[in-house]
């Protein structure tokens, strides 16, 4: 049986040469080599993966970077991230970017064999080194000022949230989002949806699952439904362009995306969460000698995370548009606390 | 008889090797379709093979398919089409790592209660599509699916910090918290930056004997083949049916259930949202194509876990990994499609030969008929 893998067999025995050995290890070469490893989805998620492609996409314009990408496999584990971040690393990339909290356990091991290699991590702070950037964003004041624009738009007083996996990081969307509305309207019902639970990371990645939950909540009143779900809540904002209802995107500013310009009408604000920003800030100061290290935080003070104000029809409503200018005031003054759980 | 023992290892390699040949043709086809070198692909992933930190990559994931493989290889011997092999591996990961969490004992026993609740946890999963076959009739194939659903929302909802579960300081990943050193199994350091091969990877080459020795040289092996080839000849003979389905649906998912263990004693020490999926599906693939014989399960684990690994870095070099998921997905038709091909084969070879037999007077040999 088997001749191929028989054959595979013996040359996977056949030299000991380490897969990074053979790489071309210019690490002291002047030209800055930044690399990037993908969250599951990769590029082309329309969301968290493209943008932090976005920024390593504006180091190579900008600072002429010789950018390296790298997506996981399904179904890996913490040894196949080990193994991708050591190559990454070896080749001479610095900063060496892992893209979700999935990555914490690998950067962990790896940051302590490559001391002068600069490693970020987005959104997680639970490993900590001094060549570790911990990149993270305050979530829940940008989904504040979601749920209080969208108390403000909706006339039933009835509004929803979806989220795309149920997971801690969705959920600081929802609990920001839910404080939003209640602080705004006290009366206001929020119908609360989660499209999958881990490991089904469906919910990020299938729009057809955010279409039929938005019509759910349609049809039970909401006028205003918060997808916060990567590629699936475009399904959600067609079904609420469909029914004539408002929706509320995420991550990026949705109403400028090419693949929903059938739907921006109704596409009432997003909620941007700058992590292009934040890859570009990093690799910038990997080359101006002074890396960051540490807990990077991006809230609303810095616009690290915001309200996109691209709809001419939100921008119209001056009394909506001053009640979410108050609460970012408020925010950023420290008079309200946001929670990060609901 | 030794000239038909030949006859039947050539028309049991045929099988695997006419999928094989016809998954990497039909996956060429693919790359030369978008206009990719079809080649270099292929090239590069062997070269990656020879690269030792990849290797133990290789060797790691080959015992966590065989593991998981061998389940279902059990399950498909007994007739038995256990889908459910991915729910029982991601519940026994979880609850086990929770109890090893929990507890601190001396080395060995640590490690011991561990497998031990990996393997019960499994077996109870699998156990309920067993007993729900036996006293109803349901079949196992649409029970264990649920399963697998349910088997999702319930750690779903275990893995909540309210319930059983644990969120770090400062991380958006939930785990069960990390198991003491001494419920950590062992492996064998293959130098800086090369990684571990897993202790328990040798427990898994340890049990496809034991595998082939209780399915070929056992009163119960044979009971369960009876059963598996012919459920009502079986009982004829006086075996226990219903007890054979249930026997063998609580060792399939206890093996499912071990096969989470090199990865949790050896890496990760935690359940996390981050824990590795899909481990039974592929399983499923493997055992078929290794025709649940022991050796050809091993053979095709590797081949998968060289195809997952040794494609990790495709991306890097501008060519999609995601063709071995072609490969692999082309794998599961092809096998099922060339074993029927193979198999008709062989029957009209063997009718001709017993024809030709009979025209020349000879005597009438009785041969069995050759199946898997």
């Amino acid at each position: 049986m088997g001749i191929a893998s028989a054959a595979l067999a013996l040359s996977a025995t056949a030299c000991g040469k380490n897969s990074s050995d053979s790489g071309s290890g210019s690490s002291d070469s002047k030209a800055t080599k930044a690399a990037i490893a993908y969250d599951i989805g990769g590029r082309g998620d329309q969301s968290f993966n493209d943008a932090a492609y976005a920024g390593l996409k504006k180091a190579e314009d900008e600072l002429k970077v010789k950018g390296a990408e790298a997506e996981p496999s399904a179904g890996e584990g913490d040894a196949d991230k080990v193994q991708r971040l050591t190559s990454l690393a070896r080749a001479g990339n610095n900063p060496v970017i892992g893209v979700g909290f999935a990555y914490a356990p690998a950067i962990e091991k790896v940051a302590k064999q490559f001391p002068k290699t600069t490693f970020g991590i987005i959104d997680d702070t639970s490993v900590t080194g001094e060549n570790i950037a911990n990149l993270v964003f305050n979530e829940e004041q940008g989904s504040y000022l979601a749920g209080v624009a969208a108390a403000k738009a909706s006339k039933t007083g009835t509004v929803g949230f979806i989220g795309g996996v149920e997971v801690p990081l969705i959920k600081k969307f929802e609990a920001g989002y839910v404080q939003g509305v209640k602080d705004t309207n006290p009366k206001a019902k929020v119908l609360t949806q989660y499209l999958t639970q881990p490991p089904n990371f469906d919910g990020f990645a299938k729009p057809d699952l955010g279409k039929a939950a938005a019509q759910g909540q349609l049809d039970k009143g909401a006028d205003v439904v918060y997808a916060a779900a990567g590629l699936a809540g475009s399904g959600a904002i067609e079904a609420a362009s469909k029914a004539g209802k408002w929706s509320i995107g995420v991550d990026s500013d949705q109403y400028n995306q090419a693949g929903l310009k059938a739907y921006k009408d109704s596409i009432l604000t997003s909620v941007t969460k700058d992590v292009s920003d934040s890859v570009f800030n990093l690799i910038k100061s990997v080359q101006d000698g002074k890396p960051q290290t540490g807990e990077i935080r991006y809230g609303l003070a810095t616009d690290g995370v915001g309200l996109a104000d691209s709809n001419p029809k939100y921008k119209a409503m001056t009394d909506l548009i001053a009640a979410v200018d108050k609460a970012k005031k408020d925010i950023v003054d420290g008079k309200i606390t946001v929670k990060t759980a609901p | 008889m030794k000239k038909f023992d030949k006859d039947k290892l050539i028309i049991g390699a045929a099988g695997p090797v006419l999928a094989l040949v016809s998954s990497f043709v039909l996956t060429m086809l693919v790359l030369l379709a978008t206009g990719l070198d079809p080649i270099e692909p292929i090239r590069l992933m062997i070269e990656n093979a020879g690269y030792s930190d990849i290797q133990v990559l290789i060797v790691n994931q080959t015992g966590i398919y065989y593991l998981a493989a061998l389940g279902v290889a059990l399950g498909f011997r007994m007739n038995l089409f256990n889908i459910g092999v991915d729910g029982q591996y991601r519940l026994a990961a979880m609850v086990s790592a929770v109890v090893g969490a929990s507890v601190e004992l001396p080395g060995p026993l640590h490690i011991l209660l561990i497998v031990l609740v990996a393997m019960l946890t499994g077996a109870f999963w699998a156990g309920i599509a067993g007993i729900l076959k036996t006293s109803r009739g349901v079949s196992e194939v649409v029970s264990t699916i649920m399963l697998n659903a349910i088997a999702t929302s319930l750690i779903a909802w275990l893995i909540l910090p309210k319930n059983l579960g644990v969120q770090p300081a400062g991380s958006n990943d939930l785990t069960t918290g990390k198991i003491a050193e001494s419920g950590w199994f062992p492996g064998i350091d293959m130098g800086q930056g090369n990684g571990e091969i897993y202790g328990f990877t040798f427990v898994a080459l340890a049990l496809g004997v034991v595998y082939w020795f209780a399915l070929n040289r056992t009163r119960f092996g044979f009971d369960l083949r009876a059963t598996g080839e012919s459920e009502s000849a079986a009982q004829a003979s006086g075996v226990d049916a219903k007890k054979m389905i249930l026997t063998s649906m609580l060792l399939s998912g206890a093996l499912a259930g071990l096969s989470g263990m090199p990865t949790l004693l050896g890496d990760t020490h935690t359940y996390s949202l981050s824990f590795p999926v899909g481990v039974g599906f592929t399983a499923i693939t493997i055992a078929l194509l290794g025709r649940n014989n022991p050796v050809g399960v091993l053979f095709a684990a590797l081949l998968f876990a060289f195809l997952d690994k040794a494609s990790s870095s495709l991306d890097v070099e501008g060519y999609p990994k995601e063709i071995t998921q072609i490969m692999q997905g082309i794998i599961v038709i092809a096998v099922v499609v060339s074993y029927e091909l193979v198999r008709r084969y062989g029957t009209r070879r063997q009718q001709q030969k017993v024809g030709e037999e009979l025209a020349a007077g000879g005597a009438l040999k009785t041969d069995k008929e050759v199946s898997a």
